[in-house]
């Protein structure tokens, strides 16, 4: 019963939510209660531009049980224009036509379903611009 | 702090162990270290296992394999850090004989992968759960990043990455406890199904069964059990962010440079001193990388390194992986960070037969959880 | 001066075209394409749905409303195909969008024209005074069962209209609705595909519905066909809305630019409310626009738009249907289909 875990995550998942360290500025995704960087505990709440750059991929063709009617299926680390790097899926394209360096856009999908009763669990995904 | 000694080992085979339940691997590979080092008793024990929970349903295991051993009240604690477990565990137990806090300290590791549990699902564990795993991200996927980063900076190539599990299961082949002993060829592994482009299913270490156990005493108590005992030159842990997107660099795993750092200093040597090196090769790219972070050869020589024979146990620069790696010897998870620091013991020993590296003098281990978040490394020296 | 501030659409970028359909069927994809006039629909990914197309279609609506989403006081979604039969569709676009929590939702299903009600009611409560801006999506991933008729044709898309008095695009001038129980079309609670009545679809429940719904809307504009520049069908198939417009007194040509369903297939909730978003991409200010859908069951929403001279302000600021339809189409054969329509059958 994942209910509370999943409506914590929804301002992350749906609306890509993060913190700005008051300080030093350094973005950080999902928001911390404490800077890495200075040691600051201060945030902003800012929304990340969906746009980025894929800075390196693979294609998943052995996935756990519940993605297994979706593979096979590619997955990225894409840095946005934030300076926030996330992993995401890469939907909606040719898998042999995916190259490091493409510029991607996130979007908003179903990530995965808990089960035949369960929620419906959505996120983002990255599309080809 | 005192110094501290390596004993006695023991460890059962590697690899799907049908009729042995995770208490009687634990237990045979404890038995079989406790006799190997003579001891009569134990003070204390630690437990290094991944996901006892997830794949057969029992936590607390620091209590049960107490329990099984037979040696409760002792204290027993369970030690986890993904795939590091095993070499966590066996620093904590450093640290219990080195403060003079217990005299002999059992480290073991143990994991029962193959009762059925979704593997794919308990190992992402060891990955961000919210934001890799739930994208649908899978710890090969992982590595696969990684491998497709290190291959556009550095032009390493699928050659270069399938050479390490060649070599792996041409050493692994003389390993009595191997999981696979059986020679591949490049071709082989170019073939073998696709996992998570690019790598291959005989990229990947295999899902195994296992047991591994060693015991450690105060260097002056040593010389009463044995004459050969295996000293503790450094242990070392780092940490770095669990989710890979979040790595200051995606071809470098700085929790291994840094642990690696520590522990130089720690030994007082250089890279260069290391004599044969156990790594942690969960994937060929891991291997590849590794050698790199641990100083071995410069950023982006690990791929030529593997393909032109320089960790090679015949004629090798500097042995990697003598045992058959995670890839042959096999992967039960939380017994990997011990086996490691037996193969050392049974170089350092004379005893590693046709997998012998000559004059073999001071050994390093280096096991990892997840994709790089944690990372311990040892180095032992023979007396 | 009521009507559309923002309006935007989402199709998806897989296709099937009738031909691969015909195939797996052992039909003659020719006959096929004459008697439906159609010739390929759109395809949801298997990681998308009634809701991931109401949020992407709502995104483009906001960009040319250019509000703050936070001013949306309903958001309601029209859909055969809501993801949950118990939780709306809204819940989760709000949440999507940044709209709310002071916000009123709700989900409507009426067959097809469940869209054009979610734009009835947003339009309404604007209309009434109780907000400053409404939001109506018809959105759809319908099914249709395998080698029926209607799986050449049910599709995937939705469009999303906010209704607002401020910097109005396209005025709201007539509304009517008419509704009868015709048990054309319909679909028991539990059973996965939905059942039709042949041929009593056509002239006693399409046609019955929109020819009145359609007529009436005439009658109370005091409006002829002739005063229209375009008019905007509920698309089954690409011959219905055809013979609905004749019927009418409407020419091809005005039927043109919203009879969009020979590349799109019969998005459901999704079909007359896109028709319409094609027309508003490029219509002109003092163009007038005629509207009637149509939900099985039975019942049509009729809608007399007025373009304003707004409209050019805004037509660029997202992208258009026409693009959606003409380009970056991923083609699917039978399999992959299958695959993405959930057909296949697993253990749970």
């Amino acid at each position: 019963m994942i209910s509370p875990k999943y409506f914590r995550e929804i301002p992350q998942r749906y609306r890509l939510e993060a913190g700005k360290c008051k300080k030093c500025g350094q973005v950080y995704f999902p928001p911390r209660l404490i800077c890495p960087e200075c040691k600051a505990q201060e945030f902003e709440n800012i929304r990340l531009n969906p746009e980025g750059k894929l800075l390196t991929y693979t294609i998943i063709r052995v996935g756990s049980d519940i993605f297994s009617l979706q593979t096979p299926f590619a997955v990225g680390i894409i840095e946005l224009k934030d300076g926030v790097r996330v992993t995401a899926q890469i939907a909606d394209v040719e898998l042999d036509r995916i190259k490091i360096g493409m510029s991607l856009k996130l979007v908003f999908r179903k990530i995965q379903d808990e089960g035949a009763s369960g929620l419906h669990c959505y996120g983002y995904k990255a599309i080809v611009i | 702090m005192k110094d501290v000694a390596v004993i006695g080992v023991g460890m059962t085979k590697f690899g799907e162990l049908w009729t042995k339940s995770i208490k009687d691997i634990f237990v045979e590979a404890a038995l079989k270290a406790i006799e190997d080092a003579k001891v009569d008793h134990i003070d204390s024990m630690y437990v290094g296992c991944m996901s006892s929970g997830l794949f057969v349903g029992q936590e607390h295991l620091g209590a049960v394999m107490a329990d099984y051993l037979g040696v409760s009240p002792i204290p027993s604690t369970r030690v986890e850090s993904a795939c590091a477990s095993g070499g966590m565990a066996f620093r904590q137990a450093y640290f219990e004989v080195a403060s003079g806090n217990s005299e002999i300290v059992l480290a073991g590791g143990v994991e029962k992968m193959t009762d059925g549990a979704d593997v794919t699902e308990a190992l992402a564990t060891a990955a961000d759960q919210d934001y890799e795993v739930y994208q649908g991200v899978t710890f090969p996927g992982l590595y696969a990043m990684i491998a497709n980063a290190h291959m556009h900076q550095y032009k390493t190539t699928r050659k270069q990455m399938a050479a390490v599990p060649v070599k792996n299961h041409k050493n692994g082949f003389n390993n009595p406890n191997a999981q696979f002993r059986s020679e591949i060829s490049i071709d082989k592994v170019l073939s073998s199904t696709l996992v998570a482009d690019p790598l291959r299913l005989l990229d990947c270490s295999p899902v195994s069964d296992g047991g591994a156990a060693v015991i450690l005493c105060s260097l002056d108590v040593a010389k009463k059990f044995t004459k050969h005992p295996v000293i503790i030159k450094a242990s070392t842990q780092a940490s770095d962010t669990i989710a890979l997107h979040s790595r200051k660099s995606l071809t470098t795993l700085n929790s291994v440079s840094k642990a690696a750092e520590k522990a130089y200093k720690m030994a007082g040597i250089t890279p260069k001193q290391i004599d044969f090196a156990e790594v942690h090769d969960c994937f060929s790219i891991a291997e590849i990388v590794v050698s790199e972070d641990l100083g071995f050869f410069e950023k982006g020589g690990g791929g030529p390194a593997a393909e032109n024979g320089l960790t090679a146990l015949e004629g090798g620069q500097i042995p990697i992986n003598t045992s058959g790696g995670l890839k042959s010897k096999g992967h039960p998870v939380g017994a990997t960070g011990i086996a490691q620091v037996i193969e050392c013991y049974e170089q350092l020993t004379g005893q590693a037969g046709k997998r012998q590296v000559k004059n073999a003098k001071i050994g390093m281990t280096q096991n990892m959880g997840g994709s790089g978040a944690s990372c311990v490394i040892n180095i032992l020296e023979a007396l | 001066m009521i009507g559309i501030v923002g309006f935007g659409s989402y199709l998806p970028r897989y296709r099937i075209k009738v031909e691969s359909i015909a195939k797996q069927w052992g039909s003659d994809p020719e006959v096929i394409k004459r008697g439906l006039q159609l010739f390929e629909k759109t395809v949801p990914g298997i990681d998308e749905d009634t809701i991931t197309i109401s949020v992407e279609a709502t995104k483009n609506a906001l960009l040319r409303a250019g509000i703050n989403p936070l001013d949306i006081g309903a958001v309601y979604i029209g859909s055969e195909s809501h993801p949950y039969a118990v939780k709306p569709s809204g819940t989760i676009v709000i949440d999507a969008l940044g709209i709310g929590p002071d916000v009123h939702v709700a989900s409507y299903e009426f067959a097809c024209k469940a869209g054009t009600e979610a734009m009835f009611v947003a339009y309404s409560l604007v209309k009434a005074g109780e907000m400053k801006y409404a939001l109506g999506i018809g959105a759809d991933t319908s099914q249709g069962a395998p080698g029926d008729a209607l799986e050449y044709s049910a599709s995937a898309g939705g469009s999303a209209f906010i209704m607002g008095k401020e910097n109005v695009v396209a005025e709201i001038l007539f509304t009517n609705s008419y509704t009868s129980d015709t048990p054309d079309f319909w679909r028991r609670e539990h059973q996965y595909y939905p059942r039709h009545a042949g041929r009593f679809t056509g002239e006693p429940a399409y046609f019955r519905h929109v020819l009145n719904a359609g007529k009436r809307l005439l009658d109370k504009s005091g409006m002829k066909p002739e005063d229209f520049k375009y008019a905007v069908f509920h698309m089954p198939n690409g011959k219905f809305p055809q013979m609905a417009g004749k019927k009418l007194g409407f020419t091809k040509e005005q039927l043109e630019t919203g009879w969009i369903v020979p590349w799109m297939g019969n998005t459901y909730s999704g079909s007359s409310p896109t028709g319409l978003s094609a027309v508003l991409d490029v219509a002109n200010p003092s163009d007038k626009i005629f509207m009637v859908s149509f939900g099985s069951g039975a019942g049509s929403d009729g809608f007399i738009f007025n373009v304003t001279d707004k409209i050019k302000d805004v037509q660029d600021k997202a992208a258009k249907v026409r693009d959606m339809l003409d380009h970056n189409q991923i083609y699917l054969d039978y399999g992959e289909y299958a695959k993405y329509r959930s057909k296949i059958i697993l253990n749970e």
